[in-house]
């Protein structure tokens, strides 16, 4: 990819970040997607010098570029919050061996929960691991902190994490591209500082004290902490986009403490602001830390007290907290539905839940585009917790409650997300013998994160020919001698499956499998037609729950631009009333 | 120059996108500072999506909050509906009439309003409706409703022809350049 260097560019945060690993020389980086951090490493894989990947799940991708690093390349994987839970156990111990080349961890967190299914907030990890954390609060900014991570990790021996949120992450703003050097070193083998057996790492404790020692002296000078002055009497801390915010409704009003460093602190820096100042207040999302070690100086400091800690920020809530005045809103006298995100037209994963809601299924779910399978008109599924745990959770469910649950329950998991955390809740049914059944929701794709592929897909992040990981072998390896392929279009077929699985007496796996509609290669039939004079309006085919079929004038009504001809609605009609254009007469 | 604030707001699919790419563009080359925010992931499959587009002198928040768009710019007509507490009092919002039924309207569980667009012009807010799914298929194909939603609102900006022009060359594929000027036409004179 050829850019001009120089020129300013209206750029995503991501792609300022994954512009940053560029220039920053960065040779290789290993991710698993995540919203809202998945542009990072697609944009990075756009250029030719950067050897990337998506790794089968975060901790698989961050022991990658731990060995990268190792191997005397500067290195990065990204991931979203949730996701390093995941890569937790390697990062701990990471801050113990620090690195070779310079390591940088991208972690994108999700104030409001745009698409996530909790709101942590990443700051404690840092913390926890004792690892220095930067954050943006703007494009241009995560370009810079990605760069400037890159140095602090390779001057203080040390991983250093960057965080990312929605706002930043997913905002466009004006950056200044720069160039790419790439510093090279030399793997040595160093037994000590490597090989964290308890006799080097009681040796290695100490050094990570010393190192945040060192860099909360760096953090008291460094210009990515920054004092704006504005007026003596209201002094703000904050960082983020929670900056963005302050600056919005105040400009330069007030002063403002601007952290770019989360982990570790400042201490005098802190107290210098506060000395200035007559009131002091910390304006930052999720939890209190920043107004927690604030706190911890002695400081007298106003924060959560003002502000929420869920959900996300934004300047008409700020300007309310310090009592500004409102601005006038309007509202248009109806009753607004909602419109809440629906599977799609054509989404392959509809008919296997209209089957599991038709036979009285417990269905325990999992992370992907199927979790609308939890919403009405389906509602289908009973539990959603994180990657892997529909298939765990369903063994722990049904060695409770045997039969009567080993007969009706199932767990649902979706290609991608098996390969990730799936596969060692199928070998603890296969080992420990539950009576489970469990089904693959394959759709040749990782549909919610945006099209990326995965170990079963056969192809690699940048489109080429890759391995591809045959489940069926895969689970029969496990020692699954019922292992069956239905396609989710086949409603008899599907019926058939489950119904049969459930009734045996042995674990099983029903790989449900057809393409995402939403993939390019996937050819759709023309759009189906309701017959106005056969339909009796008894409303059979709006049990599934497509977004293409509505009722007018007490008749099926199916829009013609949204409708795929996958054909489940035409099952369900006791009347014929649905058709492909080509066979009506 | 005080911070301008467009929304962009339709159906996730319906492919406001472009309008957000083009209009970021478009406010750069003028020499504004500019920030354009939009949510990936989840919301994008047939739910209410929204992009803001903020630009001026420095523009600080990526996002628009209530009271504050001088444009909401919508692909739906209950989506604009849904958004105008976002509208700045004296905003104006520019929307295509086409009705899409949400999930709970599908389900019966709710009803589609009715008269929405009038409903909205009642509160007082100035609503520029038009139908631009017809004035799409009129330029050579739906998908351009769009250009035609641009071509709209660039009659309320002293920006000149030839720099929207620019821009749609710029962000559009060669072989779609003429049916979306076509298009961004039709919407601009309607």
């Amino acid at each position: 990819m050829t850019e001009i260097t120089g020129k300013k560019e209206l750029m995503l945060g991501n792609k300022a970040v994954a512009r940053g690993l560029y220039e920053a020389g960065v040779c290789f980086i290993s991710s698993y997607p995540g919203t809202p951090s998945t542009e990072i490493t697609e944009e990075a894989a756009l250029y030719d010098e950067i050897y990337c990947e998506w790794a089968p799940n975060e901790k698989v991708a961050m022991e990658a570029a731990f060995g990268a690093s190792l191997a005397g390349r500067r290195a990065f994987c990204g991931q979203k919050h949730v996701g390093l839970n995941v890569a937790a156990d390697p990062m701990y111990t990471m801050s113990y061996t620090g690195v070779n080349a310079g390591l940088v961890i991208g972690v994108a967190d999700d104030a409001g929960m745009h698409s996530s299914q909790n709101e942590q907030d990443s700051r404690h990890h840092a913390i926890a691991a004792k690892l220095p954390m930067l954050e943006p609060s703007d494009s241009q900014e995560a370009l810079e902190f990605t760069k400037e991570a890159f140095e602090i990790s390779e001057r203080f021996d040390t991983p250093v994490l960057i965080k990312m949120c929605t706002r930043v992450a997913h905002s466009q703003s004006l950056v200044t591209p720069g160039e790419r050097h790439v510093p090279v070193k030399e793997y040595e083998k160093n037994i000590a500082k490597y090989v964290m057996m308890p006799g080097n790492a009681i040796k290695r404790h100490p050094i990570v004290e010393q190192r945040t020692k060192d860099l909360t002296a760096y953090a008291e000078t460094s210009g990515l902490n920054r004092v704006e002055m504005g007026g003596t009497k209201i002094g703000i801390i904050t960082a983020s986009t929670s900056y963005q915010y302050v600056k919005e409704v105040f400009g330069d009003t007030v002063s403002v403490l601007k952290l770019g460093i989360a982990n570790p602190l400042p201490e005098k820096l802190i107290r210098d602001f506060a000395s200035k100042v007559e009131e002091l207040y910390v304006v930052e999302e999720l939890d209190p830390i920043i107004e927690n070690h604030v706190r911890s100086l002695g400081l007298s400091v106003k924060g959560k007290e003002m502000l929420p800690i869920c959900g996300e920020f934004s300047q008409n809530m700020i300007a309310d907290a310090f009592g500004l005045e409102q601005k006038q809103v309007r509202r248009a006298d109806a009753q607004i539905p909602p419109r809440p995100p629906v599977m799609c037209s054509g989404c392959p994963h509809r008919g296997m839940f209209y089957t599991l809601k038709q036979n009285k299924c417990t269905v325990l779910g999992d992370i992907g585009c199927y979790t609308l399978g939890a919403v009405a008109p389906l509602g289908a599924i009973e539990t959603t917790l994180c990657m892997g745990a529909s298939v765990s959770s369903l063994h722990g469910f049904n060695k409770i409650l045997g039969e009567k649950s080993s007969s009706r329950t199932v767990a649902v998991i979706g290609d991608s997300t098996f390969m990730h955390s799936g596969m060692t809740g199928l070998a603890n049914i296969a080992y420990n013998q539950s009576d489970s059944t469990v089904i693959i929701l394959d759709n040749s794709i990782t549909g919610m994160t945006g099209h990326q592929q995965n170990p079963t897909t056969g192809y690699n992040i940048k489109g080429d020919p890759a391995g591809k990981i045959d489940l069926e072998a895969l689970c029969r390896a496990m020692g699954f001698s019922r292992v069956r392929v239905v396609d989710p279009y086949d409603l008899k077929a599907c019926d058939e499956a489950v119904k049969e699985e459930l009734a045996a007496k042995e674990p099983s796996v029903i790989i449900s499998r057809r393409p995402c509609a939403l993939l390019k290669y996937v050819k759709h039939k023309p759009a189906l037609k309701a017959d106005t004079d056969k339909c009796v309006g008894c409303k059979s085919c709006m049990r599934i729950g497509c977004p293409s079929i509505s009722m007018r004038d007490g008749r099926a009504h199916i829009d013609p631009t949204q409708c795929v001809g996958c054909g489940v609605c035409a099952q369900l009609c006791h009347f014929d009333a649905l058709r492909a254009p080509e066979v009506q007469k | 120059m005080k911070t301008k604030n467009i929304m962009i707001v339709g159906v996730g699919g319906q492919g406001s996108l472009l309008a957000s790419k083009l209009l970021g563009h478009l406010l750069m080359e003028q020499g504004y500072d500019v920030k354009v925010s939009e949510v990936h992931g989840m919301s994008q499959r047939g739910g209410s999506v929204v992009t803001y587009v903020r630009y001026g002198d420095r523009v600080y928040s990526p996002v628009i909050d209530a009271g504050e768009a001088d444009f909401i710019v919508s692909f739906e007509a209950l989506e604009a509906a849904r958004w105008l507490p976002y509208l700045k009092k004296d905003g104006i919002i520019v929307t295509n009439t086409q009705q899409i039924d949400p999930m709970p309207v599908i389900t019966g569980a709710m009803e589609y309003p009715e008269n929405i667009i009038q409903k909205m012009k009642d509160t007082g807010a100035k609503v520029d409706a038009l139908d631009c799914l017809a004035l799409a298929e009129q330029a050579g194909s739906v998908k351009a409703v769009n250009t035609v939603l641009l071509g709209r609102l660039s009659h309320y900006f002293d920006i000149p022809e030839e720099a929207w022009m620019r821009s749609l060359e710029t962000m559009v594929k060669e072989k779609f350049i003429e049916l979306n000027k076509k298009a961004f036409l039709l919407g601009k004179n309607a």
